[in-house]
């Protein structure tokens, strides 16, 4: 059974006709063509999966497209400048949460990363708001959580990366989130010196 | 003609210059093997889904499609009697769908072609598989070993040395125990896919592989193709870590359903669950160490005597012993591999196999030694520190242990640690440090072949059909080729993932950056020889490395020491680590960030593998039941905390490379689950000799 949907995707509108059946992340990827998001478990397992969905980070392998007839969706490609043009690819100015990653290498494969970037950019707004994690002592804290790494790591824990690239990307979300970047790599510090890689 | 390269003076390499590909992965740009277009030639898909056997061994009775080709958008069902033939059936985990056998439960024994991803779905449900079942045997606790002929990476099965019962017998210390590691797997994120398209000439796969030229060469003789029919092209892969080193099952599902199709493109994804039975793992093993010392550690025997399992269809022996012919000094060893052939799926590589397993029981008997002779952990591993390898007794390349040893004691704070377990304790949590060596041996692949051209101007391309699985080759090639042209990163265009590039081998054993720009730096050095400092644009050279480092005379392996920290909590066994650090001598480390990261990935899956990784295999159905990431569990961000790397200073070694580095993929993952049960015997004085280290462990 078909049903006609739109979803605005990485700001272009999109009416199809999806089997009721299709996951919204079906619908991205096999219908619409938007492949940024990934597919890891199928599952809701891992995150890779992540978008901006109204605003707030979502897992859409475990959506059902036509219950989100009229949503806004923004993918790790629409965080970019105006990403929706393929011809300027790779142009435009990439988003502050793109850019700590590219900074702080967090990533290998890069398959889990575009759900990580959205994860992270979720995980900033929901601080800002005053939304509690499960390691957060005070429940009513009310506006800007402060992300300590323990928060970020706790924050972030939806999002598996099996190349392992945690320490990159714990460094990303801090620098993201104005804090003092790094554990790992100082982006500023071209040339390193082979003796003393590493995080402290 | 230039025959073999020769080394090259760093001028980029060990600095930094920015991943390649990065910009592409972090805008989702990158395009992995789902999701190639039109624009690449992909129109119109089916879908094909694969059906799994229900039964672990016996015969496909009747495949039933009536239902699924009754479903709409349903195309076809291929199954043992309708799939296309394959020219060669030897290889039983790829020659799928050639008869009715059953060896695995699992195995692939229908594939459903349809018009979207939901009807393939839902067809291969409605595919109806009789059978005529046979017993199976599924568990490697009693069950019946062999000695392979060989085992993996063509090592001797059993190697021995000196008088071994006449070392134990004069001991006055031994340490006598069994260790085992469960079965693991590799479990990428990107799930193992291939896109298919047979144009009735030639077959293209977009392949989630870390060696294109390895699936056209496997697959043309089994598919009755010439090589140059199959293009194998991977441009993007969602990580490997070994399992996508070999073509499995599902690929050859993608080829078979392709060609029953001509001119309509295939694609294929393993779902998550179906990778537990399909795409390969590491299997479970058990060994026996002995090892024999003089009262002040000194070891005077090592044994170590490895059971593993393979299957019943494929053998594929995990070499777990051989570290230990070559990490310590001793006047007698003995080693020996034995392996169960069980109705199971086909084990295969997964990051540094055998130095994984093997190392957790050599590393933790070290520790148990360590205690028995009262002598520090580190100053045990200095006393048996050998001149010259023991197995071959070839000269070392480069044997830094003892410095990454100290270096790491000294970053670590290993100074002043209490010798005995359970002395310190934080409020609820026990605290324990402890201490592992790592090794890798240096492999390096002859066959390589680069092409080098001039673009004009001071520009190059340089093409080779290497793959970049996350690994960072991508930009380290071009730092590598750079240095050996001597021009600036910028001027080189760098061209990989795509059998249309020269042959080249796979993106493993920690071989793959080593290989290939061997083949790079001899291009290079061919294309000056052959047309000067400055060629004319248009100009280019081809060449093959076939040989690099003397492997006859030297012993050629890296070395690592991992530290850990970990906190035991005294009530509910909980265990976390704040602190790992590992210390490596690799050689030239080329590019700083994409090798930091490197070996920190290797020291998460080490961790992960030391709390968490347990396949659980159900031997009355034969199936792991742990097949997904719910109940196989890896490492997520919470439990990674303090992780540092470092590297030893001048560590070049143009032994091994021309230009100074040894491969870093695995190293990573060696020692690091000794290093954390060490520190948890440490913490506790619970001596845990089978991973995981898991938390009922400690609850006493
Ligand atoms: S694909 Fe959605 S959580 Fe894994
Ligand atoms: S970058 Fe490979 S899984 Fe995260």
């Amino acid at each position: 059974m078909d049903t006609s949907i739109t979803l605005t995707v990485d700001g272009s509108e999109h009416t199809l006709d999806v089997d009721t059946r299709t996951t919204l992340l079906d619908a991205l990827r096999e219908r619409i063509g938007a492949t940024a998001p990934k597919k890891g478990c199928d599952h809701g397992q891992c995150g890779s999966c992540t978008v901006l969905l109204e605003g707030r980070r979502h897992l859409t392998c475990l959506a059902l497209a036509v219950a989100h007839d009229g949503d806004e969706i923004v993918t790790a490609a629409g965080l970019t400048g105006s990403a929706a043009d393929p011809a300027s690819r790779g142009e435009d100015a990439l988003h502050p949460v793109q850019q700590a990653f590219l900074d702080h290498d967090g990533y290998q494969c890069g398959y889990c990363t575009p759900g990580q970037i959205c994860s992270a950019v979720g995980v900033l707004d929901e601080a800002k708001q005053g939304h509690p994690s499960h390691v957060t002592d005070d429940l009513e804290v009310g506006g800007d959580v402060e992300l300590t790494d323990e928060e970020i790591r706790e924050r972030m824990s939806g999002n598996l990366c099996r190349c392992g690239a945690y320490v990159g990307i714990l460094d990303a979300v801090r620098q993201a989130a104005g804090q003092t970047p790094g554990r790992g790599v100082d982006p500023a510090r071209h040339t390193h010196d082979h003796e003393t890689e590493g995080a402290r | 003609m230039t025959q073999q390269a020769t080394p090259v003076e760093a001028r980029s390499m060990g600095t930094h210059l920015d991943r390649a590909d990065g910009r592409e992965k972090v805008t989702g740009h990158a395009r992995y093997a789902m999701e190639h277009g039109a624009d690449d030639g992909v129109e119109a898909p089916l879908t094909a889904w694969l059906v799994q056997s229900t039964i672990a061994r016996g015969r496909v009775v009747r495949v039933d499609p009536a239902a699924a080709l009754a479903h709409p958008g349903v195309v076809s069902v291929l199954d043992h009697e309708s799939a296309p033939r394959l020219a060669d059936t030897e290889d039983r985990e790829l020659a799928i769908l050639q008869d009715d056998r059953v060896g695995l439960r699992g195995q692939i024994v229908a594939v459903v072609l349809a018009e979207t991803p939901e009807a393939a779905r839902e067809g291969a449900r409605l595919v109806h598989v009789a059978y005529d079942e046979e017993p199976h045997r599924a568990s490697l606790e009693g069950a019946e070993t062999y000695a392979p002929e060989s085992v993996n990476a063509g090592h001797e099965t059993d190697w021995a040395d000196g008088d071994v019962a006449a070392a134990f017998a004069g001991a006055a210390v031994v340490v006598d125990q069994r260790y085992s590691t469960p079965h693991e797997h590799n479990s990428p994120m990107e799930p193992h896919a291939a896109t298919a398209l047979w144009d009735g000439e030639r077959l293209t796969l977009w392949d989630s592989t870390q060696a294109v030229h390895a699936v056209a060469k496997t697959f043309a003789p089994m598919l009755g193709l010439e090589a140059a029919q199959i293009t194998v092209r991977a441009p993007y892969v969602g990580g490997g870590f070994g399992s996508k080193g070999l073509p499995h099952a599902p690929e050859m599902a993608a080829a078979l359903a392709a060609l029953s199709v001509p001119g309509r493109p295939v694609k294929l994804a393993v779902t998550r669950q179906q990778m537990f039975a399909l795409t390969g793992y590491r299997t479970e093993t058990v060994s026996h160490v002995r090892l024999a010392a003089e009262p002040d550690g000194r070891l005077l025997g090592i044994e170590q005597h490895a059971v593993s399992q393979t299957s019943a269809i494929k053998e594929f022996t995990e070499q777990t012993a051989t570290a230990a012919r070559m990490m310590y000094a001793a006047p007698a060893r003995a080693t020996t591999h034995r392996v169960a052939a069980l109705d199971v799926a086909v084990p295969s590589w997964m990051r540094a196999p055998g130095e994984m397993p093997g190392m957790f029981a050599q590393e933790v008997a070290m520790d148990e030694l360590a205690f028995a002779c009262e002598v520090d952990p580190i100053e045990l591993r200095v006393r048996n520190e050998p001149d010259a390898d023991p197995e071959t007794g070839n000269p070392w390349n480069n044997r830094r242990l003892v410095e990454c040893l100290e270096r790491g004691a000294e970053r670590f704070g290993w100074a002043g640690r209490p010798s005995a377990p359970g002395t310190v304790q934080d409020g609820d949590w026990w605290v324990g440090t402890g201490v592992a060596a790592a090794t890798y041996p240096t492999l390096w692949m002859p066959g390589n072949t680069a092409r080098v051209e001039s673009l004009g101007g001071g520009r190059y391309a340089v093409s080779i059909g290497a793959v970049d699985i996350g690994t960072g080759a991508r930009t380290v090639l071009v730092q590598i080729a750079a240095d050996a042209l001597g021009v600036d990163p910028a001027a080189v265009d760098l061209h990989i993932g795509d059998t249309d590039q020269p042959a080249a081998t796979v993106a493993g054993g920690s071989a793959g950056t080593g290989s290939w720009g061997t083949a790079i730096v001899q291009t290079v050095q061919q294309l000056r020889a052959d047309h000067g400092e400055h060629p004319d644009a248009g100009v280019a050279s081809t060449a093959t490395a076939e040989a690099y480092p003397d492997m006859d005379r030297y012993a050629l392996h890296s070395f690592g020491a991992v530290f850990a920290e970990v906190r035991i909590h005294r009530w509910t066994g909980e265990l976390r680590a704040p602190r790992l650090l590992g210390v490596y001598s690799s050689g030239r480390v080329v590019n700083p960030m994409t090798a930091r990261s490197q070996f920190y990935g290797g020291l998460v899956m080490g961790l992960s593998g030391a709390l968490f990784e347990e396949s659980v295999r159900d031997p009355r159905f034969g199936h792991v039941v742990t097949q997904d990431l719910a109940t196989y569990h890896v490492a997520s961000h919470a439990d990674v905390h303090g992780i540092e790397v470092e590297w030893l200073a001048d560590d070049t070694d143009t032994l091994a490379t021309p230009f100074g580095g040894r491969g870093i993929g695995e190293i990573g993952i060696v020692g690091t689950a000794a290093a954390v049960a060490n520190a948890a015997w440490h913490a506790t004085g619970i001596r845990v000799r089978d991973l995981p280290v898991t938390a009922d462990r400690f609850v006493r």
